[in-house]
């Protein structure tokens, strides 16, 4: 077996350096690596590169980071739910580069599947396509997308084990289970850290080879953005 | 004139035994409330879950459980998680049977915008793009005309595109309105309204039947 566990969230975070290119996996805030967030924050590094589908709140998530100015350029497909993100991006300080869903999906999967790049009807005919080639399948057009090119991908897990295997529990998987493997660096966060041998092999959604650090994440808020519930009959 | 459940409980109707359904953000949400209990029917949404219930009681919520409008959500028995990049495999390989979406603007060709208002407005598409991009069975919900009054079914978009040639049906406050290689074909209209009345809130190219039932619901 071949340890991935590293002390603390300070380890995981080694080697980030300004200008580099990250992952944060999250659906809203839904699964998002809130550990690592707080360290950048604190750590302090700027002119980075986001690949995360949203953006946070202005006071939660990537929303932190995006206060402090660390942001240079946010490729995500919705941010609707940030103010801050907003001001920033129609002020030009920030460049978005607003990608349907689908496609930023495939991109990560794309890098983590070691394939350069791939065809996609999405986005076709409208300004997403700006600047792509285009090709016609099966009598419908489509739009060449590049894999994505990280330095570090930040991924959340509900349980983990030693040895970087991990399961996501709920909705929560979403874009973790795409970026795990998909940068230089993979760094995921669990609720749950445990020996390896614990977790059945049958249920691992990720194999620790797409893993070179793990650590146990601490005091998760897990916020939630919209509670919806229903009366009891 | 339909309101917003009204419009949810028209596009119910469209769905079918065996369908699975992606529902969008707003009225689109409102049809799962409406779909007949004799049939089987499985919602899907993009953030990675085939099989969403209805929302949870006070209390059971789990933040590890959304729906794509990041709202608190539940999973019905059968039900199935998977990632995002799946859930999109899924879509463009049209396993989803219906794609139900809002829309800030229908062209009479199909076009469609929903995204973004250059300058005023930019949320991201989100998945909308490669929903219209791949889903056979596209139906749009939204009120006939916008806040200032414009219609929003036009002769061609002014806003951004969020998919070209792509919508097959709309349902609206006012009519059910079907898109055709001619142009928008009315097929109902809504309780009290007038054909003149959709003709007036219809910018683009209307094709008018001679008969023209009332939407029942």
């Amino acid at each position: 077996m071949i340890n991935k566990v590293v002390s603390d969230v300070q380890a995981a975070i080694s080697g980030v350096q300004d200008g580099q290119t990250f992952m944060l996996g999250g659906f809203g805030l839904c699964g998002i690596p809130e550990n690592a967030i707080a360290a950048l924050v604190a750590a302090g590094v700027k002119n980075l590169t986001c690949i995360s589908n949203n953006a946070g709140v202005a006071d939660f998530g990537i929303g932190l980071m995006l206060v402090k100015h660390q942001v240079k350029t946010m490729i995500a497909s919705y941010v609707g739910e940030n103010d801050v993100f907003e001001q920033q991006m129609l002020s030009g300080i920030l460049e978005v580069i607003l990608t349907p869903q689908g496609s930023l999906a495939e991109k990560c999967r794309a890098a983590q599947a070691g394939i350069p790049a791939f065809y996609t009807p999405a986005g076709y005919g409208t300004e997403v396509a700006l600047g792509k080639e285009t090709k016609e399948f099966n009598g419908k057009m489509h739009l060449l997308e590049l894999a994505y090119k990280a330095d570090f991908a930040f991924v959340k897990a509900w349980k983990g084990d030693t040895a970087g295997n991990l399961i996501f529990k709920g909705t929560a998987r979403n874009f973790n289970a795409c970026m795990a493997g998909a940068a230089t660096i993979t760094v995921a966060e669990v609720e749950e850290l445990v020996p390896a041998g614990q977790l059945d092999p049958n249920h691992i959604h990720i194999p620790g080879i797409m893993v070179q650090r793990i650590f146990q994440g601490q005091a998760y808020e897990k916020r939630i953005e919209q509670l919806t519930t229903r009366p009891r009959a | 004139m339909l309101d917003k459940n009204g419009i949810a409980k028209r596009i119910a109707q469209e769905v079918q035994d065996g369908y699975y359904v992606n529902l969008g953000i707003g009225i689109p949400t409102l049809v799962a409330n409406f779909v007949r209990e004799d049939i089987s029917v499985e919602f899907q949404s993009e953030n990675g879950v085939l099989g969403m219930g209805p929302f949870p009681f006070e209390g059971q919520e789990d933040a590890d459980l959304i729906n794509a409008g990041k709202q608190t959500i539940t999973a019905l028995p059968g039900a199935a998680f998977f990632d995002s990049a799946m859930s999109f495999g899924m879509i463009r390989a049209r396993q989803v049977d219906l794609t139900i979406l809002g829309a800030m603007e229908v062209a009479q060709n199909g076009d469609i915008a929903n995204w973004k208002i250059p300058g005023v407005m930019v949320k991201g598409m989100g998945g909308a793009m490669d929903l219209v991009a791949s889903a056979e069975n596209i139906i749009v919900a939204m009120m006939h005309t916008n806040k200032a009054g414009e219609s929003k079914l036009l002769p061609q978009c002014s806003l951004p595109l969020t998919g070209v040639g792509c919508v097959k049906k709309i349902v609206t406050n006012l009519a059910v309105i079907e898109v055709t290689p001619e142009g928008f074909k009315l097929l109902e209209r809504a309780p009290g309204v007038s054909v003149a009345d959709i003709q007036a809130a219809t910018a683009g190219r209307l094709i008018v039947p001679e008969h023209v039932p009332e939407i029942a619901v």
